[in-house]
């Protein structure tokens, strides 16, 4: 819950619920970008995830670092991106 | 994976490695404070207590949010899951967090409509879908999560979507420093800072820990080399005489937070006056409560919770390992009657939690046990 995963924006949803479609090594999901400024995100840009908000911005080194620590925490991992699978916010 | 190189290097390592061990004052020795559950993680993970001298300790502190919450808030939230018009939504690390009557994930088993989510979102969509019930969030967590559970609440009241609330058991990470630091036990010198908590709050927050305290604290990155290097970093402010806070994981956390987040948990929460933590017992204006403005999506408004307390179970000692006064190999029943499997403390049950950490890389956990059982 508190490590976040690192997310690609893919797209930014148009509406009122500041959404944005993300990448997260593969699982394409929508995520809430609310929690940061106006205009801070654009698609190609790199977010870290946490329990559906993009909670900072972080360049892709920072992402790809966070990847494979995540991978290394194994099970911890693989619920964590189950669970944002079956998210659907939208 | 060309990026990752750089934080995992093992001759960087041995090289941090050396530069601690020259730091340490012969005869000294340094006890210092990872607060949150993720550092915890990566130290055994990567088994980081082999690179440090003998003369630095590493304690666990309270940053699993899973780990602190009392079993009498379990007990509340079941009270209200088991109304047969509430679907309670939690994440799946609350499921099998054992309160005095079971945990959700035994009361789903007898009948309680608990569904896991990841995100509260995914429970005000709950609520959408299903409009001739109550949709209730277990909101858990420090400030990383709390803006997430605010603005869902701002989201359900724009959409006028009358049948979702949140049980709010938001806590925050300051006042639970606080306690420690004024814990008669304590003999710490000082603190690893936790990452992503401090993406939302930043640094400032921690001054008082330097200022008040004399203590220095380095808000840290999870990789081996960021904490590593935090600890290198600690050890030269106390040879240098200097009590500072010091922001390693600057490619993450600014040093202001993040004023978005701080708004929107201000807007929808205040601090109740008390919290208890588990462990830890009541502890001043460490936890948030829902604003009156926002009492129609406040679960303890809309529902009679019982306000139960419990007391943790005799055998249980996650009180002294969240305030790192004892270790997890320490503890009376961890690994034999305690386990992730069957959990009797939360410090167990959370894969931040400290005992799961030490219990998931047991290599490290047996190498302990060894030395502990020498001395």
């Amino acid at each position: 819950m508190c490590l976040g995963i690192p997310g690609e924006i893919i797209e930014l949803i148009p509406g009122p619920a500041d959404l944005a479609t993300v990448d997260v090594v593969g699982v394409r999901r929508a995520i809430n970008i609310g929690l940061l400024g106006e205009g801070e995100v654009r698609p190609g840009d790199w977010v870290l995830v946490h329990v559906g908000f993009a909670m900072s911005k972080i360049d892709e080194a920072e992402a790809a670092a966070t990847l494979a620590l995540l991978t290394g925490l194994g099970q911890a991992y693989t619920d964590e991106l189950e669970a944002l699978a079956e998210s659907d916010i939208t | 994976m060309r990026f990752i190189d750089e934080y995992r290097d093992a001759d960087k390592a041995r090289m941090l490695a050396s530069q601690i061990r020259e730091l340490c004052e012969p005869g000294r020795t340094y006890t210092f404070m990872e607060v949150c559950g993720g550092h915890t993680h990566t130290i055994y993970k990567h088994g980081l207590e082999d690179y440090l001298p003998e003369a630095v300790t590493l304690v666990h502190g309270p940053g699993c949010p899973v780990c602190v919450i009392p079993m009498g808030r379990i007990d509340d939230a079941m009270a209200i899951a088991r109304r047969p018009e509430v679907i309670m939504t939690s994440f799946g690390d609350m499921m099998r967090v054992p309160g005095g009557q079971g945990s959700f994930l035994d009361a789903k088993a007898a009948g309680a409509d608990i569904r896991m989510v990841y995100s509260p979102l995914d429970a005000l969509k709950i609520a959408r879908t299903n409009p001739d019930r109550a949709v209730v969030f277990m909101g858990i967590g420090f400030e990383t999560t709390a803006p997430s559970t605010a603005m869902t609440v701002l989201r359900a009241a724009a959409e006028g979507i009358a049948n979702f609330s949140v049980f709010c058991n938001h806590v925050t990470i300051i006042p639970a420093i606080k306690a420690i630091l004024d814990s008669p036990d304590q003999r710490l010198d000082g603190f690893i800072g936790p990452g992503h908590v401090s993406t939302v709050i930043g640094c400032r927050p921690y001054e008082f820990i330097a200022r008040e305290y004399g203590k220095p604290l380095v808000c840290a990155g999870f990789e081996p080399l960021d904490v590593l290097q935090s600890i290198y970093l600690l050890l030269r402010q106390l040879a240098e005489g200097r009590a500072e806070v010091e922001n390693q994981y600057t490619r993450v956390v600014p040093w202001d937070g993040n004023r978005r987040a701080l708004e929107v948990i201000s807007q929808v929460m205040e601090p109740r006056p008390y919290f208890e933590w588990r462990g830890l017992g009541f502890i001043s204006h460490s936890a948030l409560r829902m604003r009156e403005a926002y009492a129609a999506f406040d679960a303890e408004r809309i529902f009679e919770v019982p306000g139960v307390r419990v007391a943790d179970p005799k055998a249980c000692q996650c009180g002294e390992v969240l305030k790192g006064v004892l270790k997890p190999w320490e503890c009376k029943v961890f690994g034999t009657a305690c386990t992730p499997e069957t959990p009797i403390g939360t410090c167990m049950v959370s894969s931040e939690g400290a005992c799961a950490a030490y219990y998931n890389f047991g290599r490290f956990t047996r190498r302990r046990i060894k030395e502990t059982s020498r001395t």
